[in-house]
């Protein structure tokens, strides 16, 4: 825009065209750091806590635990994830995911259902709370954040009437079995769904064609939509695709817990949109992503560990969540527009 | 010292890199006139009225004086009121939310420091200030409610009450509102409304600049009226004795027209192609047209006169009330369609935002350009190679410099821009290409290549309508213009018909006398 403002039109021959040789393909060093440097944070709060803590934090069993048991949370924050690439923020998904762990709960240890249809009922519950946060979005083009604040409060308070609000032990063992119990290299197998969900997800969207398109409706609504796009469509899908995933994340915390209760799934909302926003300043630098936020889920892990393990009060765990959350918003953002300036040079 | 003059513009100039926008403009404005303010898109008004208010430091030796005292240029922004200067822009400056008093008082309301606000006494101050002018409107009505007339007169009626302040200390003073095209987006019939308050403002002394496209609505308001014409005036005439033929003549000039025939080479095919039929939405009233094989269709006309909104309500990205189109003989509702369904029917549409509606600024250009045809590179396995070097091949072929894929579409000049737009598009072959000032902010070069590049389009086949208010553009790539007025076809120039200022002369003049041409209907 800039060439074409001043000057007559006649001395305007054809400008700066060829120039811009510096935007070739070329990754700088700078680019390499700013992708890494979640992982290289992360490096860096292990060694400090190594050094404070060599006993408790720097041992094995301890690195084995971290992984092992923060599956609900990656889950958790690779649903948040989808929504928000469409350009939307889904606030139930919490709710949900207690809701989803607290059906398996109820169903199977108090009204005898068989586990794998208490399983399969409590996907289908994420996918219709998905569903109906899309209808209501979608069709009467309602504000996301709004809507979801509040089907994520109701479905809290269902919680809360489905369980009398008691925590419900005593689910099938066969789910903490292939949740918690059984391991592979050492690690509960549950470390693995978490890290083959975000493979998929990470293929779905680098790899297909309906990856791209959520990509473009949540940076170019209005374009995406000229295009041909069915944008509704596609944040619709989005949310069901999270409702579906938050609810298999409330499966996996009850089975890692071999009980439900009806609050503490809550807690997970804030590191969730955390780790989501703290990702998108890693790998792909400026864009939520799937790789990003899964670092970022266990950079946070091991910060909120080793405080507990220093003997920190649990207050800080709070503490440290929030900050991690306006850091990381306030990083992207910032990634994001020095990303720009470099593009209008 | 004259004191029957309000105003007075002295020898102003305004220079933007190299270029004079202004070129030592005299402009004189007596006490209790209307004066008119007319000329083409570029002619120097709006660089004029942005002097005046403060936005534009004009070059040095010009002078500006208020009732016979010289003001300092440039005029300190902010200060407009108290030098005796009032506007009313084109959007008018309200809060549509809030209520006709808090719009009405927002300016002391805010500045004011007071512990409580008195609603009654604004109230009253609000029906006072009515009263004077004529309007009649309830004071706790909202905004946006108000019909829009209604509204103007609001945004005209504070205007005034905004000089109130510097006028009534001194009863030689009077004041100046400018009022920079507020009729624009009003319906015809109730605009008489609006200008009885403008001929009442001056009974109390106030002087008015009325700047305006409608040639005739400027005749029937002002006293007297100057033409602006490349920046400089083409001259000051009386209203009661101008005829509006003569006011088109000021405005265009002679000049040659031996310039501006751009040869068009292309043929235009002989089989009707598309048709639209009676579209009513918007500003567009029972509009028809039909549109050949390899025809470039220009659509144009004055600011508000809906041409523009034409090419979305064809593509039903804002979709149109009533009205059909058809398409290689497959009937479209205009008030159902939808963009997937226009590009099935092999429509496409170039907008003219360009970085909020035609591309998106923060994606990669690879992404921009293919994302009509990503499903063509194994939708559920990209073969991700391939994808980029399709991308690749096109920005080649549409001659984007640089042709790299891997960087952000927002970082390309805005000709490049335009051409990876272009490329997204006819790639996939459209029967039918929608473009909306395809443009605007792209340098020289580029203009040239976006030109060969659709008339190349349409010499083998593909139909084009293009909106613009660029006529120097339409004249060059367009076979048939259709000019715009209040929503409706006034006329149509064809072949040698097509020059810049026939087009200029037609957007002033045609208007009043509809007459359906039989050339642009479909034959039943």
């Amino acid at each position: 825009m800039n060439q074409v403002s001043t000057g007559t039109p006649g001395e305007m021959l054809p400008p700066v065209e060829n120039e811009p040789q510096r935007h070739r393909k070329g990754i700088t060093l700078g680019d390499y750091v700013e992708r890494f440097a979640l992982i290289i944070a992360w490096v860096i709060v292990i060694v400090v806590f190594s050094i404070l803590a060599p006993e408790s934090f720097f041992r094995m069993q301890n690195f084995t635990t971290m992984l092992s048991t923060q599956t609900t949370l990656v889950i958790l924050a690779l649903a948040v994830l989808i929504p928000l690439i469409a350009g939307d923020y889904d606030l139930s998904l919490a709710a949900n995911l207690m809701m989803a762990g607290m059906l398996v709960a109820v169903l199977n240890a108090e009204q005898g259902v068989p586990l794998g249809l208490t399983i399969l009922i409590a996907l289908g519950f994420g996918a219709l709370l998905g569903f109906i946060n899309g209808l209501i979005i979608i069709i009467f083009d309602i504000n996301a954040f709004i809507v979801t604040l509040g089907t994520g409060t109701i479905v809290t308070g269902l919680v809360l009437w489905i369980s009398s609000s008691r925590t419900i032990g005593g689910v099938s063992v066969w789910l903490s079995d292939w949740v918690v119990v059984n391991r592979l290299a050492g690690l509960s197998i549950e470390f693995f769904y978490g890290l083959l969900l975000c493979a998929v997800l990470w293929y779905v969207l680098d790899f297909t064609a309906i990856g791209r398109r959520i990509l473009f409706v949540g940076r170019g609504t209005n374009v995406a939509r000229l295009s041909g796009i069915r944008v509704g469509r596609v944040r619709w899908g989005c949310f069901v695709a999270a409702g579906i995933l938050a609810s298999f994340g409330g499966i996996v915390y009850t089975g890692t817990a071999g009980a439900a209760d009806p609050v503490s799934g809550g807690t997970f909302m804030l590191p969730a949109f955390a780790a989501a926003f703290l990702g998108s300043t890693a790998i792909t630098p400026g864009r939520f992503n799937p790789w990003g936020t899964y670092i970022a889920v266990y950079f946070l892990v091991t910060g909120v560990t080793g405080l507990a393990i220093m003997g920190v009060q649990s207050w800080v765990q709070s503490v440290f969540y929030g900050a991690a959350l306006v850091i990381a918003v306030s990083a992207s953002a910032f990634v994001k527009k020095r990303r720009e300036a470099a593009a209008k040079l | 010292m004259d004191p029957a003059q309000a105003v007075v513009v002295r020898n102003m100039s305004m220079t933007f890199g190299g270029q004079r926008a202004l070129d030592a403009v005299d402009v004189s404005i007596r006490r209790g006139e209307i004066h008119g303010l007319v000329g083409q898109n570029g002619c120097g008004k709006s660089t004029l009225i942005k002097i005046l208010s403060g936005y534009h430091h004009p070059d040095p030796g010009g002078e500006l004086e208020i009732d016979g005292l010289p003001v300092k240029l440039p005029v300190r922004t902010g200060s407009a009121s108290e030098l005796g200067l009032s506007f009313v822009h084109q959007d008018l400056g309200l809060l549509p939310t809030l209520t006709v008093v808090e719009n009405f008082r927002a300016w002391t309301i805010s500045t004011k420091f007071e512990l409580f606000i008195r609603w009654g006494r604004e109230r009253q101050l609000t029906e006072e200030a009515f009263a004077r002018y004529g309007l009649s409107c309830d004071p706790r009505a909202v905004v946006g409610e108000l019909p829009a007339v209604q509204r103007a007169l609001l945004a005209i009626v504070r205007a005034l009450d905004d000089l109130r302040v510097y006028t009534k200390d001194d009863e030689s003073r009077g004041g100046l509102l400018v009022l920079d095209e507020p009729t624009v987006f009003l319906p015809r019939e109730n605009r008489e409304n609006l200008f009885e308050v403008i001929r009442r403002s001056v009974t109390h002394g106030s002087s008015v600049l009325f700047v305006s496209h409608d040639l005739d609505e400027a005749l029937s308001v002002t006293d007297r009226i100057t033409v602006l014409r490349d920046g400089r005036v083409a001259g000051t005439v009386d209203s009661a004795a101008t005829k509006k033929d003569q006011l088109v003549e000021m405005i265009i000039g002679k000049r040659l027209e031996a310039f501006e025939a751009i040869h068009r080479e292309h043929t235009v095919g002989e089989r009707s192609h598309v048709s639209v039929d009676g579209v009513t939405g918007g500003t567009i009233k029972d509009v028809s047209f039909a549109l050949n094989e390899g025809e470039v269709l220009g659509l144009t006309g004055l600011v508000g006169s809906g041409f523009e909104e034409l090419p979305y309500q064809m593509f039903g990205a804002t979709p149109a009330n009533s009205g059909r189109m058809t398409i290689a003989g497959i009937e479209h509702d205009l008030a159902t369609m939808s963009p997937p369904d226009a590009i099935k029917a092999g429509m496409g549409l170039i907008p003219a935002d360009r970085q909020g509606a035609a591309g998106i600024g923060s994606l990669l250009v690879r992404d921009n350009v293919m994302m009509q045809v990503i499903d063509q590179y194994r939708p559920y396995r990209l073969d991700r190679r391939r994808y980029l070097r399709g991308a690749e091949d096109t920005l080649k072929e549409y001659d984007v410099r640089p042709p790299e894929p891997i960087m952000d579409f927002q970082a390309l000049s805005g000709g490049n821009q335009q051409k990876v737009v272009l490329a997204k598009w006819l790639q996939g072959g459209p029967k039918v290409l929608l473009v909306h000032e395809p443009t605007q902010g792209v340098d020289v070069g580029a203009r040239l290549q976006v030109f060969e590049t659709i008339t190349q389009a349409a010499a083998q086949g593909m139909s084009v309508v293009c909106a613009s208010s660029d006529y120097e553009q339409l004249a060059a790539i367009c076979d048939r213009v259709l000019i715009f007025h209040d929503g409706q076809i006034m006329c149509a120039l064809v072949g040698d018909q097509i020059t810049k200022d026939r087009i200029t002369e037609q957007c002033y003049v045609s208007r009043g006398t509809l007459r359906p041409d039989t050339e642009t209907r479909i034959p039943a």
